[in-house]
Parts: structure tokens; C-alpha cells; sequence
């Protein structure tokens, strides 16, 4: 279906737009070779959202374990992030919240570099973000979408193709930095996607209390498209963010894509859900796993069978495992480390002796130990 | 070059720097076609054009938030909040990225933009537009503050904080502005981090910045009317400190008044009276005194008088000092 200048939607917009049926059986709304996705890339999907699956349960378990301080997990989002990531460019920069790691996977971010924030050993962790095109894990709410817009601003400028695409949360869109984002980004004409994933959940508080308009809507205010997509439909979201991107691409026109999806884990590892999520919601959300609707479009339309599916599931395995020995085996960073990128150049005089000065005390309790 | 007013010598370092870096751009509310309400980005928008030097929607949050992405684009952007009291809805964008972003990224992505905030009290302004919000952006590490005094310093400060690795917060002191000077626009200033004595004596060190300097070097003038010859010390940066200059000004006078318009408590000078104390206890003659603002809101421009330090109420102190 298309909607206004070319904008795929649902014949009812509020309905969001879906390729794959809600259970995966059946034929597809869209045949994925229209969407320029060959039988490859469809089974690369499938492994991604695996290894995603995998390595998500992975970083929660070891959070249980005490090898992470933290961890927020995205079970349940897994179609959301593969797919939209997926559909960028190598180049396009992605900026991401605290809960990316399925597009993570996407971009090859090592995930043991990434995990460190989550261990406790680098803010931001250690991977490079300008090589992945990956930005740092951005803690406060809904404050990466500016950078997004400020960085695609400067691909414009500089009449570079690349765009830039913003990943946040439903309650990151009550916070004033996603109005200033979206409107400078219609004003400056900057070549930017916003992609919501709307999993229902900030912490405890339920989408009813962050907004009463649909969150796609709100992209008319601002005067650019705004789709609302399924965001368990991997192949759904692939669309829509492909389409999004080009229109960043070539006309300059931003888009706000609501990725209509579920927590299905709780916020951090810190937080318990069973106080708030209302378990038949959760259950009726559990059975609309992203994986085994994908998995059974695929088998359907012949494209995987058990022995793909095994080999999908020993490869998240083999995966999980490098990045959970990764992890075990990384330590703490050198504590000269605390000063060395505070500012460029030479650490002024006064700071350069705070550091000796830790440094001296330090050495000389390891000393006494 | 005869005589020059602060606003002149800014709008000079701007045009020079856009002229030398093509990647500089600068933009903010009403900097384009008015030239800012204080004409300090005056004539550049139709120099350098639209793309390079351009007005944003007015929200403070934004205008740091996307300084931030097109920095991360390779762009240097120089960005204007039109007062220090409408600077604040910037500060989380400031002090969670900018200030953070270098060494989140383990120096691989530094944060290369400065961000000018006309700013202090002493010109007749209405409510939230005389702020000294200086202290919080130096107490938040990874930024550098810069402050100048006078107009030909404020060219050679502005065109180093350009130039500068690191994000600068540049306090542009308002009642200042159309101060003259006459000089030539130092072609090579000082690095950013050096404090400079405006004035020599032996009797006391003042230690000021801003708009508190000329006021500093008022009473310097008095005292030197009653026999007393103070040095006047200009910090011209709050982050980094020159910690050196300050110890060696005090060990050779031996007394010390610092001077801020910013609320007493927790202000600059606290930090300034702690570091004297390490740095040339021993040669304390007496305790170090504060001038300041007081601890209540920014007074309506009728009794601001009563409020920003005076050159009588600085001289007053180190009468104080010297007769400890």
C-alpha cells in the first residue's frame, strides 16, 4: 500500500504495516524480491535475529552471574533491530539508545568492546564508533536523536549520500530533545530516520501515561511522513526503513517510523517487570515472537529447513560463546586511563598531578596488600 | 588599528576563523541576518553565506544536540546562546556529550566546538539575562572555560578556543561589550590556560575575570592613590587553571583578594582561595578575602548596583587584607 508521496502504509494507517501475517503462515503482502532481498538475504535475517536472540539471553545470563553490572535486554525486539539496521547502508550512521545491541550485531560491532559499558569498564564501551558507523550507547532518554540530526545535517552540507538514523524508545518521544530533533530535522531539511521502537515500556510506566496521539502521528505536526509498522514483521520494518532511508537519501525528507513491538524482558536486569507488565498482555505479546514467525515464513516458502535452522542456532551458539569467554576474560582498564582522554593534548598541569597523585596512592596500597 | 570594543574584536576572531577553517560553521538564534542581539556575529552571514553561518528554531537543547552530531561530521561548529540564562535548557546536551563524548570514545571522537554565551549582570538587563553560570560548566570535566576581559585578549581567546581540541565554553562578559581598547588583533595569541597580570604591585594580588578585571584594576588605581600597589591578575581561563601563575602571584605578595559577580558561595573564588592555600600557604599574611555577588537571585537592574562588586567594595577588601 502507498500512502502520501510514497510512503508505505496500512490502508488504515493506525493499523501498522505488515508483509508477514501475524503468525507467519501464508503468503507474504509483498513478494521480499520486490523489496530487493534475495533468498540469501532473507536466510542472513534469520541468522542475525539468532544471533541476536542468542547473544541478548547470553548478556542477561552472565549479568546473573555477576559478570555484567547491568544488562537491558531486548528479547522481543529482535525483528525491529535487525530489520531496520539491516536496511542502511554500510555508511549510514546509526545513533543508538542503551538498548541497541540487535543492531549492534547487525553493524559487527564486537560485542565484547560493546559489553564493555555494560561490565563496568568503559562508559560507552571500547569499540570504535566512526569504523562500525555505530554511535556510543546514549544513556539519557531521547538525547541521541539530535546528534543524529545534527550529524546528517553535516553529511547534507557536505553533499555526502549518507544518512544518519536515530534509534529511541516510546518514552524517549515525551522528552523535549525528540521535538527539537524532529523539527530541526524538518527545517534543516536533514536526511535522518527516527526509528521508535515503541515496546509499550519505559521502566514501569505504560505508553498510556507517555502520550495519548499515536506516536507516528506526530511526525505530521513536524511536517514529514510518519508509518506505523509492525515491529515483530521483520521483513515489515525492512521495508519501511529501506523507504524511509532513500527518502532521507534523495529528497531530503526525514521520517518517523513507530515500531509497534513488546518488552518482553524487563528494563535492566536491575528491574523486575512482574511488578507492573500485566502477565496476560506479556502472554499474548510471547506469542508473537519475532523468530518463529519468521522462521515459519521461511520453512513455508522453502527457503530454510531443519538443517538450516540447526546450523542458525549452533552458529548464535558458537557466537555467544566467543562473546561470553570475551567478556569473562576481560578486566578492568589500566586506571591511567581515567585521565588519558579527559582532553586532548597534554593533561594541564593541575590534573596531571591529581592523576599522579591517584596513581602514587594506588600503587602503594598494592603495595600494602 | 585604533580603537576597538569587545563586540568588534569578537566579530573579527569569528570572521578570521571562518576565513582560515573551512569546516567552522556557526549558528544560533538570531545570529544570521540581525547579526546577534549584540552584533557580535554582525555581517557574516552575508560574508560566508547561508550554509556556514545560519539561524536555528529557538531551543537552546537543540542547538547543542546537533553542535554535537555535526561535530561528529568533521564540522567545527561555534555556537551562540543569546544569554547565560537561556543557556540552561543546553546543559544536559553539554554535560552528559559534550563535555563526555572524548573520553567515552577513548579519544577517537573528540568534541571540537565552542560554545559563546554572552553572560554577567552590571548592564541594566531584565531577569534571566545577567547569570554567572560559570561554575557549572567548570565544575563539569572535559570542558574548557574561557573568559575574557578585554577586547584584544577576547581576539586572540576566541580564535585559540576555536581552534582548541576540546570543547570550549566562552563567557562573553556583556557589560564589556562595547569597552575600547586600542591595538593591534594579536596575530598569535597565547595558548588557552594562561593567566596574564594586568597590573603589577607588591601590596596584594586581585585575582578576577570577566567584567570583575576593569573593576579590579579601578580599585588597583584608588589604592595606589593611599600608597598600596596591587597586582592584578586575570585568570582568562577558569578550566584549566593556571594554578602556577596564582601560587608564584601570592608567594610574591603575600595577600590575596579574589573578586567574581557570581553568587558568593560555592563561586569561583573558593576554588581560587583553596588553591592559594596549597599553593603558598606559608606565605599567607593574611586570610584570603572574597568579593562577590550574594547568595540571592540576580536583582532587578534598579539595585544591581548594590549587588555586582564595586571598585570602592574591592578596595575596601584589600585595605582589609593589607591591615590584617
Amino acid at each position: 500500500m502507498s500512502g502520501p508521496r510514497g510512503v508505505t502504509r496500512s490502508a488504515d494507517p493506525d493499523e501498522p504495516y505488515r508483509v508477514l501475517s501475524v503468525d507467519g503462515a501464508g503468503p507474504p503482502s509483498v513478494e521480499p524480491s520486490e523489496l530487493g532481498l534475495k533468498d540469501e538475504d532473507l536466510r542472513e535475517l534469520y541468522r542475525q535475529m539468532v544471533r541476536v536472540r542468542r547473544a541478548d539471553l547470553e548478556a542477561t545470563a552472565l549479568q546473573r552471574q555477576g559478570e555484567l553490572a547491568v544488562y537491558p535486554p531486548l528479547i522481543g525486539q529482535e525483528a525491529a533491530q535487525v530489520g531496520s539496521a539491516f536496511a542502511l547502508e554500510r555508511e549510514d550512521y546509526i545513533f543508538p539508545s542503551y538498548r541497541e545491541l540487535g543492531a549492534a550485531v547487525v553493524r559487527g560491532v564486537d560485542l565484547v568492546e560493546y559489553l564493555h559499558f555494560y561490565r563496568a569498564t568503559w562508559h560507552g564501551g571500547t569499540y570504535d564508533p566512526n569504523e562500525h558507523r555505530f554511535g556510543m550507547v546514549s544513556v539519557p532518554v531521547g538525547s541521541q536523536a539530535l546528534h543524529a540530526v545534527g550529524y546528517a545535517m553535516g553529511m547534507r552540507k557536505d553533499g555526502r549520500p549518507e544518512i544518519a538514523v536515530a534509534y529511541f524508545g516510546d518514552g524517549a518521544t515525551s522528552e523535549g530533545d525528540l521535538h527539537e530533533a524532529w523539527n530541526f530535522a524538518a527545517v534543516f531539511g536533514a536526511p535522518v530516520v527516527f526509528f521508535c521502537q515503541n515496546n509499550q515500556w519505559a521502566i514501569s510506566v505504560p505508553l498510556a501515561r507517555q502520550t495519548v496521539a499515536p506516536i507516528w502521528r506526530k511526525a505530521d505536526a513536524y511536517g514529514f511522513p510518519g508509518v506505523r509498522v509492525d515491529g515483530n514483521d521483520v521483513l515489515a520494518v525492512y521495508q519501511v526503513t529501506k523507504e524511509a532511508a532513500e527518502r532521507a537519501r534523495t529528497e531530503h525528507v526525514p521520517t518517523l517510523i513507530e515500531a509497534l513491538t513488546y518488552r518482553l524482558g524487563p528494563h535492566s536486569t536491575a528491574d523486575d517487570a512482574g511488578r507492573y507488565q500485566p502477565k496476560e498482555q506479556a502472554e499474548e505479546w510471547r506469542g508473537r515472537d519475532p523468530l518463529p514467525r519468521y522462521e515459519r515464513f521461511l520453512r513455508e516458502a522453502g527457503l530454510v529447513d531443519d538443517e538450516l535452522v540447526a546450523a542458525a542456532e549452533a552458529d548464535a551458539k558458537e557466537f555467544g560463546r566467543r562473546m561470553r569467554d570475551g567478556v569473562i576474560a576481560s578486566d578492568p582498564r589500566p586506571l591511567p586511563e581515567l585521565f588519558e582522554w579527559v582532553f586532548g593534548g597534554e593533561l594541564p598541569p593541575a590534573l596531571a598531578r591529581q592523576r599522579d597523585g591517584l596513581l602514587r596512592e594506588a600503587g602503594s596500597s598494592e603495595g600494602e596488600g | 588599528m585604533a580603537d576597538v570594543t569587545m563586540v568588534q574584536a569578537l566579530n573579527r576572531a569569528l570572521r578570521d576563523s571562518l576565513a582560515d577553517d573551512d569546516r567552522m560553521l556557526l549558528f544560533g538564534e538570531d545570529i544570521g541576518k540581525l547579526g546577534g542581539v549584540f552584533r557580535v556575529t554582525d555581517g557574516l552571514q552575508d560574508e560566508f553565506g547561508e550554509e556556514r553561518v545560519f539561524d536555528t528554531p529557538l531551543a537552546e537543547a537543540g542547538i547543542a544536540g546537533v553542535a554535537v552530531g555535526l561535530s561528529i561530521a568533521g564540522w567545527r561548529p561555534v555556537v551562540e546562546m543569546q544569554f547565560d540564562g537561556f543557556s540552561y535548557p543546553a546543559l544536559d546536551q553539554v554535560i552528559s556529550h559534550v563535555a563526555k563524548y572524548r573520553n567515552r570514545s577513548r579519544g577517537r571522537q573528540p568534541m571540537r566546538m565552542v560554545v559563546r554565551v554572552p553572560f554577567a549582570g552590571g548592564y541594566g538587563g531584565a531577569e534571566h539575562h545577567n547569570d554567572s553560570p560559570e561554575t557549572y560548566y567548570a565544575h563539569t570535566a572535559g570542558l574548557k572555560v574561557v573568559i575574557p576581559s578585554a577586547p584584544l585578549d577576547a581576539y586572540s581567546l576566541l580564535r585559540a578556543s576555536i581552534a582548541d581540541d576540546d570543547p570550549v565554553v566562552f563567557l562573553e562578559p556583556k557589560s564589556r561589550y562595547w569597552a575600547k581598547e586600542s591595538g593591534e588583533l594579536p596575530s598569535d595569541g597565547e595558548p588557552i590556560g594562561r593567566a596574564r597580570a594586568v597590573r603589577d604591585g607588591d601590596a596584594c594580588t586581585i585575582v578576577a575575570y570577566g567584567a570583575m578585571v576593569a573593576r579590579s584594576l579601578a580599585a588597583a588605581k584608588r589604592l595606589a592613590g593611599e600608597g598600596l600597589e596591587c597586582r592584578v591578575l586575570d585568570l582568562r581561563s577558569l578550566v584549566p587553571l593556571d594554578v602556577e601563575a596564582l601560587g608564584r602571584a601570592v608567594r610574591e605578595t603575600g595577600r590575596a583578594v579574589v573578586v567574581h559577580e557570581a553568587p558568593l558561595t560555592l563561586g569561583f573564588g573558593a576554588e581560587v582561595a583553596a588553591r592559594i592555600m596549597e599553593e603558598a600557604f606559608d606565605h599567607l599574611e593574611a586570610p584570603v578575602a572574597r568579593v562577590a555577588g550574594y547568595d540571592i537571585p540576580y536583582p532587578p537592574a534598579t539595585l544591581e548596583q548594590h549587588y555586582v562588586p564595586t571598585a570602592e567594595r574591592i578596595a575596601r577588601a584589600v585595605r582589609r587584607t593589607v591591615e590584617y
